[in-house]
């Protein structure tokens, strides 16, 4: 692994912490990073994007409601319902991607690459 | 009405700006809907009946003259004499001035409390006389008769109807028909007399008045409605020495002109080859024609117009088409009685047996556009005629026709006149839905008679378009919502993942998951937190509040019917104080306290709870509130206990999930202070019991209720509201709220009562069982909440931290917070 030297690995809680198909937030230095556990056929895939709403200003992604549309894995805004792709953080109704970070399991723990 | 439609059609043309336009009108207002006139007894307005768009008149520079009565015609100086002395010149003239009620010479007739039925004044009088009388009786068994009579007793009096013929609605019905008719009627509990012919009214004992019949008899009452037949309104026409019938009525030709040609006539005031037409069917057919002639073009002809009617009393169908008697030489007939479930049936075909010349329904009118269609087009009849009448028994033919086999010019709405082929034209041009086609074409927005064929060719014409409706609810799933609620509640299923396993694919997405657990909760009511649901709540369910725009969110206790104890406000005051919430009294009777963050919900709920209070269900897709008015504990008015039925409807059916969000009210007596009529269900007390209304709103598309059944008891009140309530939940889609499920429910209001109150379907055992488990397994969701510390871990706004979020800034505004807008937000973070 060959990270850049000023990200790490940021331990942010338990996997059991998540539920399936659910998000939650975390706070990792400044950031408020939403972390979603989506269930797959072949078990479950993790995804880290910004807790930040850009279309409402509002801090709530991590409470919005995941699945997919036409394939892509999407979390929708719980405030006006637009869809953000979990894998890139593009908005698939407006021109606004969002940042997405970098996250795995590791010993039964949640991490999130961060500055 | 039919001026009013005149001056739209004759506006449309392009000639029509080489004309100025003047129309003079006797009664205070612009044209209204005199056909749906009784509706305004319970509860529209003369604004509702209006034919007549705001900006109309101004729109096409058309000078009205309200109140302004045309009182002579000067045919040599082509000038119209007005009531307030104007001298208005013409080049044409069109005279669509109706009729006025017919009032026997009945010494005693002028008596204050002798009134008739015609327009919105008559109707004020009515009420106002009703309220001062127990009995009230209607002098002519005709359409109108019967309808005023069912006003009346839905005013609350003793209701009669005096007939002088030996039946009821003589005109259209035969004895048979008739005999049944007086059967239904006298069930709603008004009283016919027949053969009466009333000479005298005099002072009454008990009553106000009192009629003498010829035979000897009398009859006390407090006040009499005469319906005793209409006369052309021709006095312009006699005074201008125009040509008039013997029997009334100003004479004219196929293209409805008078006597002088620059003069027509148009409307129930016509006399077109001897005969009136008292319907608006024909009198809209006449201006079109007279408008058409008046920009010189005379290619269309008024050649007589059917006069096939259904009378739209509650619960009373009845319905005559074309030859009802049999006249035609040679005319055979066939007939069906069924005196158990008071049904009379009777065709009448041509000699040769081929062709329908018409028809009686009485208790069951749902033939009615299919058997008209057939007289009216010359559809050759089945093999064995009777079968058109004959109950469908399981295994025989069905009696339906085809829509297909109409022609393109055959008219499905005779009210509005539209026909099949431009019904046809606007499905082609992309409508899909019978509640656009309605607004589009103005099909079945009249009377109501042809809707379920207006429906039968939407979906013939779709069909064949191979427009395949597609309600499949989105991608996950290839079924409707209806389709889902079925499939759910036959399997037994009870979780997402066997829902998408069994009937969908992929994972699901935001429609369709609280699609799925809006279904769950009204088939199984679990707790809608439990794991396999949780992800599928909106945030507001998910966190039993409602966000709001900065991610904070609100709370509302159930605030049953509205009625709070001082210990109970003083509570929740003290709660909004301790957590610094903003307060506010919302539209529907109880208190919302805003700026609740997700960490502070449960503390919150606990202390609301150990007050009393429960979970409002502001945040679900369910039962809202029941507003309810003060009622007789109190109020002068008041005739029942509003506030007390409230309470125990909005605990029957409180935290019920459904399509979309449904409210009631109840309203203690007519003054309707709950504002019931604009509810999804609304109850208004009665002398006797309970009115209840069904399907109004507020909201983006407001829309009055229907009277749906009167006079309940509090046991039938709840069994309709069950049932009513289920059928819903069953049947709508996805974010409809009852209005425009209603809207778009083929066959109506008709239909529901069908389903509801008569049980056609055999469902109403099964609908009641199933609200019987909603009610009994309800649950205050925050009570389970904050007595599981399992669910409480959810209620922090960081998994890692016990912060809260740093982009929750709040100023003061009026004594409370408020959410802070991004530039004072700056501004804060420039102050740290
Ligand atoms: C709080 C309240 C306004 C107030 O300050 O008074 C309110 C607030 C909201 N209304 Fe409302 N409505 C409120 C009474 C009404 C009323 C009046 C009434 O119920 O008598 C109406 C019209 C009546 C009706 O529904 O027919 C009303 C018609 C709507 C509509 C339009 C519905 C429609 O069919 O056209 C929406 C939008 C929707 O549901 O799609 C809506 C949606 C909303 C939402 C949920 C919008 C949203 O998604 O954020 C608001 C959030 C509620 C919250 O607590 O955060 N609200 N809303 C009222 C809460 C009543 C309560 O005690 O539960
Ligand atoms: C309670 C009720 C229920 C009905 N139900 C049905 C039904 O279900 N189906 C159906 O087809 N028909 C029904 N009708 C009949 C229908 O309303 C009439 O056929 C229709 O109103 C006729 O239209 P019109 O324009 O000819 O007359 P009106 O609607 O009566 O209009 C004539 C207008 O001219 C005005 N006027 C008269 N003289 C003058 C003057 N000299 N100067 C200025 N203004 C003048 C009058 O005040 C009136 O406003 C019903 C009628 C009533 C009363
Ligand atoms: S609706 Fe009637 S009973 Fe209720 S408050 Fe108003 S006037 Fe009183
Ligand atoms: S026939 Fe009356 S509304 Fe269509």
């Amino acid at each position: 692994m060959n990270a850049k030297a000023e990200l790490s690995w940021v331990r942010v809680c338990r996997l059991e912490d998540l539920t399936d198909n659910l998000g939650i937030c975390a706070k990792v230095g400044e950031h408020q990073v939403a972390i979603f556990k989506v269930k797959d056929v072949d078990g479950h895939a993790l995804y880290a994007i910004d807790n930040h709403d850009p279309i409402s200003k509002a801090n709530v992604l991590s409470r919005g409601i995941v699945g997919d549309v036409k394939g892509h894995d999407v979390v929708a805004s719980p405030i006006y319902k637009q869809h953000f792709d979990l894998r890139t953080g593009q908005c698939l109704e407006a021109e606004v991607k969002i940042p997405t970070y970098q996250v795995r399991e590791n010993a039964g723990n949640v991490e999130v690459l961060m500055e | 009405m039919v001026g009013q439609k005149f001056l739209e059609q004759f506006a449309g043309k392009e000639q029509a700006s080489n004309f100025h336009i003047t129309t003079f009108c006797a009664e205070p207002r612009a044209a209204y809907d005199r056909v749906h006139l009784s509706e305004y007894f319970s509860g529209k307005t003369a604004e509702d009946l209006s034919l007549v768009a705001a900006d109309f008149f101004a729109s096409h520079q058309i000078d009205i003259r309200l109140g302004d009565k045309a009182v002579a015609i000067d045919r040599e100086n082509k000038e119209i004499k007005s009531a307030r002395g104007d001298l208005i010149p013409y080049d044409k003239l069109v005279l669509a001035t109706g009729s006025y009620p017919f009032v026997p010479p009945i010494p005693g007739k002028d008596r204050p409390e002798c009134l008739v039925y015609r327009t919105i004044e008559d109707l004020e009088a009515i009420k106002a006389t009703a309220a001062k009388s127990r009995v009230g009786v209607v002098v002519g068994g005709g359409l109108l008769g019967l309808e005023a009579a069912k006003a009346l007793h839905d005013l609350g009096l003793e209701t009669h109807v005096v007939e002088f013929a030996p039946r009821l609605m003589a005109v259209q019905v035969d004895d048979g028909g008739g005999n049944m008719l007086r059967s239904m009627i006298e069930d709603l509990g008004v009283k016919v007399h027949t053969s009466k012919n009333t000479q005298e009214i005099v002072d009454g004992d008990d009553c106000k008045l009192r009629m003498n019949f010829a035979d000897g008899s009398h009859l006390d009452t407090d006040m009499i409605l005469f319906s005793a037949g209409i006369r052309p309104q021709d006095e312009l026409a006699r005074q201008a020495q125009l040509a008039v019938g013997e029997r009334g009525g100003i004479v004219v030709n196929n293209f409805c002109q008078t006597s002088d040609e620059n003069i027509f006539a148009i409307g129930e005031c016509a006399l077109w080859n001897k005969r009136i037409f008292g319907l608006v069917a024909p009198g809209y057919q006449m201006s079109q024609v007279a408008a058409d002639a008046i920009c010189g073009d005379f290619a269309s002809e008024f050649m007589g117009a059917d006069m096939s009617t259904k009378l739209k009393l509650m619960g009373v169908d009845v319905a005559s088409i074309g030859d009802a008697h049999g006249m035609t030489p040679g005319a055979q007939s066939y007939s069906f009685t069924d005196e158990h479930n008071h049904v009379y049936k009777k065709i009448v075909v041509s000699e040769d047996g081929k062709y329908l010349l018409g028809a009686v329904l009485v208790g069951e009118a749902e033939a009615y556009g299919t058997l008209l269609q057939m007289m009216l087009n010359q559809i050759e009849l089945p093999e064995y005629p009777d079968t058109l009448i004959l109950p469908q028994r399981e295994g025989s033919a069905s009696a339906a026709m085809g829509v297909d086999k109409l022609p393109d010019s055959a008219q499905i709405c005779s009210c509005n006149n539209v026909t099949k082929g431009e019904l046809c034209c606007a499905v082609q041009g992309g409508i899909t839905e019978i509640g656009e086609l309605k607004t589009a074409t103005k099909a079945a927005t009249s009377c109501g008679g042809c809707t379920a064929l207006v429906g039968q060719v939407l979906n013939a014409e779709l069909e064949k378009l191979g427009i395949e409706v597609k309600k499949d609810l989105c991608e996950h799933f290839p079924y409707s919502r209806q389709e889902l609620y079925h499939l759910v509640r036959v399997e037994g299923i009870r979780s997402f993942d066997e829902l998408i396993a069994k009937h969908g694919h992929g994972k699901g997405c935001d429609i369709c998951k609280p699609t799925a657990a809006s279904i769950f909760a009204s088939c199984w009511n679990d707790y809608i937190l439990e794991d396999q649901h949780a992800g599928l709540q909106d945030t507001n369910d998910y966190f039993l509040a409602n966000m709001q725009k900065d991610g904070t969110y609100s709370v509302v206790p159930r605030v049953a019917g509205g009625e709070i104890t001082p210990d109970g406000l003083i509570a929740i005051g003290q709660i909004g104080k301790k957590y610094n919430l903003y307060t506010k009294i919302t539209g529907g009777q109880r208190i919302d306290l805003f700026g609740a963050q997700v960490h502070q919900l449960p503390k919150i709920w606990e202390e609301l709870i150990s007050a009393g209070f429960e979970s409002g269900h502001a945040y679900g897709k369910a039962m809202r509130t029941v507003k309810s008015c003060v009622g007789s504990t109190w109020c002068r008015y008041g005739v029942q206990d509003s506030v007390g039925m409230a309470i125990k409807v909005e605990h029957r059916y409180r935290g019920i999930r459904s399509p979309h969000k449904i409210k009631l009210a109840v309203s203690g007596c007519t003054r309707e202070c709950a504002e019931a009529q604009s509810k999804d269900v609304g109850v208004i007390a009665t002398e006797k019991g309970w009115n209840l209304y069904v399907c109004g709103n507020g909201g983006m598309k407001p829309r009055h209720a229907d009277l749906f059944a009167s006079d309940l008891d509090d046991a039938t009140l709840l069994k309709y509201i069950d049932r009513f309530l289920m059928f819903y939940i069953k049947t709508a889609d996805r974010l409809q709220r009852t209005s425009v499920w209603m809207d778009n429910l083929e066959g109506g209001l008709d239909y529901l009562r069908q389903v509801v109150i008569e049980d056609s379907l055999g469902i109403g055992g099964e609908l009641e069982a199933q609200m019987a488990h909603l009610v009994d397994t309800y649950q205050c969701e925050w009570k389970t909440t904050v007595q599981s510390p399992e669910r409480l871990k959810r209620f922090h706004h960081f998994v890692n931290s016990e912060e809260s979020d740093d982009n929750v800034v709040f100023v003061e505004e009026r004594g409370q917070i408020r959410p802070a807008r991004e530039d004072e937000k700056r501004i804060a973070v420039a102050a740290v």
